[in-house]
């Protein structure tokens, strides 16, 4: 923890990003990952929903680049259309609990006191259950909804979240200037926003990105097992789930989104792992 | 052993009971006190108000929270964790039955795991910036955010598909020759092991290369200590207790990897148990299910924990 506050730069150096090869790689992939998601639906070859061969768990052939699956509907128009549900669906839960963790933290870090020792200990009691048995029984109390799905998610990354804003906010309100700042008499929205916040944007980018990766790699496994992404809708954990039936067949239907999942979070890790002036945190 | 041991790990202990407590609550506030009628559910959209407001009193479902949770914790301390909703069975019995075939999956990853781990994570550590290290780091880094479904299906294109060596489903009669055992498992193993070892590795090679870094290490270094002296006399001692911590947070990844393996391969574990309960809102066996995986989880930081206390030389003598 301590390596990463002691890179205090000035924000300008961190906008001109040199990035090596292996992180060029991995904001590719991002990037690549983002677009298919806001525009997946405009390059489908075929209708996602359509069934448009009479062969079903069909292998990768001209027409099909990625196969057909169990209906005999188009994999890479399906896949295409799933990346709306994981990459959206994710950033969308990630955004939130970051918003809320960071808030949160920086809230702890510079009011102090019995305040941050309450919130503290209440966070870190909720990072003893684990992840996804923390998403299975908020399911199992809520349902799954897609807005539920999505906040339930975010409540679930909060506490690690919180736990590293803390940690670093810490260390920041100890310096001489947000001394100063509190003795010209800011307030602690000024303080909190203005003085704290600016010095730790690198290692919360970077703590962004590990987190998406944990919320797809949840929400994929939630989806897979039927309890995520319902029908209609369709993210890559569920296409996973609807072809497993094609997995003796050793069917393309089966394996291609788990790997696009999987290319999308090595990817994502590959750009975190390689930023310049990285810190990489560990946490659930 | 110091008095301050002793209390530093009846600190640790303590701490651990009341995790569990709030854990418990958490998990009793998540399933009960929401929306989400069980009553309605089970009686589906038709019921009229009477059979509702009759199955919630037969169900106890109209006292008041709190008594239903000192009530629903005094029985799971005494080891009646209710009636499943759907089977109607004691969630004890369905939940003894199904823990010791996790259990079994578990023990045997960890063997088989934890050595090779650990193997892997210390010579990485060792000739670290080598073609070798570098190579475990770029393994390790993408099968980390590799989903499990992705390498358990995988294995099973791999074996059962193509080589046809293993059955795709886990099928264990219940009198299972040690042969017949051993094909059962042998995937859910291999996917779950996959997933534990990559954590460890990383977690391993990170804590003895600290402890390489340290004055003691290049002073020994300086007296002329062998390479393999000075790993297994200064460097591992010194990192027993952070090893340990990597091993109990690996294996912590246990938890989540059998929910997915076991749906995969249709293995009778526990964590099955739980995922068709949430998806039939069976709320007592969610609730049970979950507590244990939360007292398994504990228990293994707990261990740690304590180990790293015992390990500590300055602790020993006060």
């Amino acid at each position: 923890m301590s390596e990463t506050v002691t890179d205090i730069a000035p924000a300008a150096s961190r906008l001109r990003l040199r990035l090596n090869p292996v992180a060029g790689l991995g904001a590719a992939i991002v990037l690549t990952g983002i677009v298919l998601a806001v525009f997946g639906q405009a390059l489908s070859p075929y209708d996602a929903g359509a069934i448009v061969d009479v062969d079903v768990f069909g292998p990768i052939s001209r027409a099909y680049p990625l196969g057909t699956d169990y209906l005999g509907r188009d994999m890479l128009s399906r896949i295409l259309l799933g990346a709306r549900y994981t990459v959206g669906i994710a950033a969308l839960s990630t955004a939130l609990a970051c918003t809320a963790g960071i808030g949160l933290g920086l809230f702890a870090a510079v009011v102090g006191g019995w305040t941050d020792s309450v919130l503290s200990r209440l966070l870190d009691a909720l990072t003893s259950i684990p992840s996804k048995m923390l998403a299975l029984v908020l399911i199992a109390g809520l349902g799954s909804s897609l807005p539920i799905l999505i906040l339930t998610m975010a409540f679930i990354y909060v506490p690690g979240c919180y736990r590293i804003t803390r940690a670093l906010a810490v260390n920041i309100a100890a310096e001489d200037f947000v001394l100063a700042a509190r003795a010209r008499g800011e307030g602690r929205g000024y303080i909190m926003l203005r003085e704290v916040m600016p010095n730790m944007v690198g290692p919360l980018a970077t703590d962004f990105g590990l987190r998406f990766v944990f919320v797809v790699l949840l929400l994929s496994s939630l989806s897979f097992l039927g309890l995520g992404v319902q029908p209609p809708y369709a993210d890559w954990g569920s296409l996973v789930r609807e072809n497993i039936a094609g997995l003796s067949y050793g069917a393309p239907a089966v394996v291609m989104p788990a790997v696009a999942i999987a290319i999308l979070t090595i990817g994502v890790n590959l750009l975190v792992d390689n930023l310049p002036g990285r810190a990489r945190a560990g946490g659930h | 052993m110091s008095r301050r041991m002793v209390k530093l790990i009846a600190g640790r202990v303590l701490v651990a009971a009341a995790t569990l407590l709030f854990v418990s609550a958490v998990v009793f506030g998540a399933t009960q006190l929401l929306p989400g009628d069980v009553a309605q559910a089970i009686l589906g959209q038709s019921a009229t108000p009477e059979a509702v407001a009759g199955l919630r009193h037969a169900l106890g479902l109209d006292v008041p929270a709190l008594q239903r949770f000192v009530s629903w914790l005094g029985g799971l301390l005494t080891g009646d964790a209710g009636i499943s909703l759907v089977s109607r069975q004691p969630v004890g019995d369905l939940i003894w039955a199904r823990l010791s075939s996790s259990l079994i999956l578990a023990g045997i990853v960890a063997a088989i795991s934890v050595p090779l781990a650990l193997t892997l994570g210390i010579t990485a550590a060792v000739w670290r910036g080598s073609l070798y290290d570098r190579a475990v780091g770029v393994v390790t880094i993408s099968a980390v955010s590799i989903p499990e479904f992705l390498v358990a299906t995988l294995a099973v294109l791999i074996f059962a598909v193509h080589l046809q060596w293993l059955p795709a489903l886990s099928f264990m009669p219940r009198s299972a020759t040690p042969l017949q055992f051993l094909r059962a498992v042998a995937m859910p193993v291999m996917s779950l092991s996959f997933v534990v070892i990559t954590q460890m590795v990383r977690m391993t090679r990170a804590a003895v290369i600290e402890a390489l870094k340290s004055p003691y290490v290049e002073m020994a270094a300086l007296k002329g200590a062998s390479p393999a002296r000075v790993v297994l006399r200064h460097v591992l001692p010194n990192t027993v207790g952070a090893i340990a911590n990597a091993v109990a947070l690996s294996l912590s990844y246990l938890l989540g990897g059998v929910i997915i393996v076991e749906t995969i391969f249709n293995y009778p574990g526990i964590a099955k148990l739980m995922v068709d309960s949430v998806s039939m809102r069976d709320m007592p066996v969610v609730q049970a299910c979950a507590i244990v995986f939360c007292a398994v989880y504990l228990l293994l930081v707990t261990t740690a924990d304590i180990v790293a206390i015992l390990s500590n030389p300055r602790l020993r003598h006060s």
